[in-house]
């Protein structure tokens, strides 16, 4: 006998409410066509510099397989706070300041876990990655978007957050450069937030993974570094995407030792550590990566300026982006919407990309474009687009 | 220029309004600065990298490490000189070590290959030595790895 259990009624109602990706459907149809070029790709499109994988390999067969300290590796914390030394001038301790995590993605879930409580409110600046709302949920916090525009560079103001923050306001979660518009925030712009911060009391959660990935002479601010910032900050970095790492998890958090003590209190409990043969990678990456990073970088500007300058040229309208591998074209011109945009290219041109709509609902009106991806590609998928969009005006 | 060259040497097909809107600049200025990069001679050529072995050509390249005594006025230029003027030689350096030139010859067969280090280039004036080494596979040249199996292996959407 068949027991006749409504298994969907027994997942919890906050796993529930969490809406499904906005990419799923546009995947599995990209998925099944043979000649399509993607745009939708938001990971590197370089494999990971050979002796990044080869310190690994070299590390496997020394028998380091073992698990790690829960904050991770001593000299992968080391060469971290070194790291931010370098870069920004900020003192870290690798003793309390710094934990090692799967991945940024596991660092974002157990910040706000450290940090929230139900009901708690956390300002999110959309259009954003689309983890952030979901982590918060997941925290029993109430995400509270504050729409970024792109009269203002797609950027956030402290009127913009002003107008959202209520006495339930805990934190602020900001992500740039960011994914998907491309856009970055001045020391200035940046300047204006920490002030707003510190008005309002609030705990910043700083998402620079894309930190290494600015142009045009932009140089990435740490928002840890801005004066007061530093115990104010969580900041979350990582490997995936400067040193085309995404497979191997690994990212970290910074902050005063009571968060990051509160942090690897869950980490411990659930994940326990990051695993060994990636942070082995990961120090390597440190220590001798960062002319293999340059170099990726140097090549994304190039195809930055292509696709910038194709898709304007194609009749779409444009925001320069300064950072990450993502442009964020405004498609309101063809009449369509950002979904019936994406899939209309798909089925007609075979290009995929993102509707906006997936990182948040400010995010209609635009599509999101990687060009983690090759010139050539890129060439031809501009052409198609222009193809495209050209009928749609017609 | 750096840039423009970079992108010339990894991909010299590359259209002037691709390499122009790659390095922020116009198309007629690309087209001007590569001409200028020509006359300099700072672009030589445009060549293809092929993989010969794959086309069924069973061409023999041998490394030659020459010893020279340098002359007068002219050192090792005026030989070297001797040297790369025939076809048969693709490359030839100037070294440090146990040897003054690494000559790159490329003939039809080992033959071929041995006849023209015993005539030509062993009874040069000044050459005093040669070993030869036959290649056997390659599997890099010139920055590009000649049968490389790594693919893009990424999902086609990510967030």
């Amino acid at each position: 006998m068949t027991e006749n259990i409504d298994w969907q009624k027994r997942i919890s109602p906050v796993v529930q409410a969490i809406p499904p990706s906005g990419i799923r459907r546009f995947f599995d149809i990209a998925a099944e066509m043979e000649d399509v070029i993607s745009l939708g790709v938001g990971e590197p499109d370089f494999v990971t510099p050979w002796s990044i994988r080869e310190s690994c390999v070299y590390g496997l067969e020394q028998g380091y397989t073992s698990y790690t300290a829960n904050r991770g590796l001593w000299e992968l914390r080391e060469e971290i706070c070194a790291l931010q030394k370098r870069n920004f001038n900020i003192d870290y301790d690798p003793k309390t300041n710094v934990l090692v995590t799967v991945g940024v993605s596991e660092a974002l879930d157990i910040a706000m876990r450290a940090i929230l409580t139900p009901g708690d409110e956390i300002l999110i600046p959309e259009p954003c990655y689309v983890s952030y709302k979901a982590c918060a949920s997941l925290a029993g916090a109430v995400a509270v978007a504050v729409p970024a525009k792109i009269e203002n560079n797609f950027s956030i103001t402290p009127a913009d957050l002003e107008a959202h923050v209520t006495n339930k306001t805990k934190a602020l979660l900001i992500g740039y450069p960011n994914n998907p518009t491309g856009a970055i925030l001045t020391k200035e712009q940046l300047m204006d937030i920490a002030k707003f911060a510190q008005e309002h009391d609030l705990i910043v959660i700083s998402d620079e993974i894309y930190g290494d990935l600015t142009y045009g002479g932009e140089r990435h601010v740490c928002f840890a570094g801005l004066p007061g910032m530093k115990d104010r900050t969580i900041l979350l970095n990582g490997f995936s995407k400067a040193y085309a790492m995404t497979g191997w998890r690994i990212g970290y958090a910074m902050s005063n030792p009571a968060i990051i003590s509160a942090m690897t209190k869950i980490h411990q409990y659930t994940m326990l550590c990051a695993p060994i043969t990636a942070q082995i990678a990961a120090v390597e990456a440190l220590r001798h990566g960062e002319k293999y990073m340059k170099k990726m970088v140097s090549e994304y500007d190039k195809r930055r300026r292509l696709i910038y300058d194709g898709l304007t040229n194609a009749g779409l309208k444009c925001f320069e982006p300064k950072g990450a591998f993502y442009i964020f074209p405004d498609i309101t011109s063809t009449g369509l919407t950002s979904e019936e945009f994406a899939e209309q290219l798909l089925m007609k041109e075979h290009v995929a990309l993102v509707p906006g709509t997936a990182f948040g609902q400010c995010g209609e009106g635009y599509v999101r474009c990687s060009y983690a991806t090759s010139v050539t590609k890129i060439s031809e998928a501009i052409a198609r687009i222009e193809h495209f969009v050209q009928h749609c005006k017609k | 220029m750096r840039e423009l060259l970079e992108l010339l040497e990894h991909d010299a097909r590359r259209p002037a309004g691709e390499l122009a809107a790659m390095l922020h600049r116009s198309e007629y200025e690309v087209e001007q600065q590569m001409r200028q990069l020509e006359q300099d001679k700072i672009i030589l050529s445009y060549n293809t990298l092929i993989n010969w072995e794959k086309t069924g050509s069973d061409t023999v390249t041998s490394i030659i490490e020459v010893n020279l005594t340098p002359q007068r006025e002219t050192g090792f230029d005026a030989i070297a000189e001797r040297i790369y003027r025939f076809d048969e030689v693709r490359t030839v350096y100037l070294m440090s070590g146990s040897f003054d030139l690494l000559v790159i010859i490329e003939g039809k067969s080992l033959q071929d290959v041995a006849n023209f280090v015993a005539t030509r280039l062993s009874t040069i004036e000044g050459v005093t030595q040669t070993r030869s080494h036959f290649m056997l596979k390659s599997y890099k040249k010139d920055g590009i790895i000649i049968e490389d199996k790594e693919q893009d292996r990424r999902l086609v959407m990510t967030p």
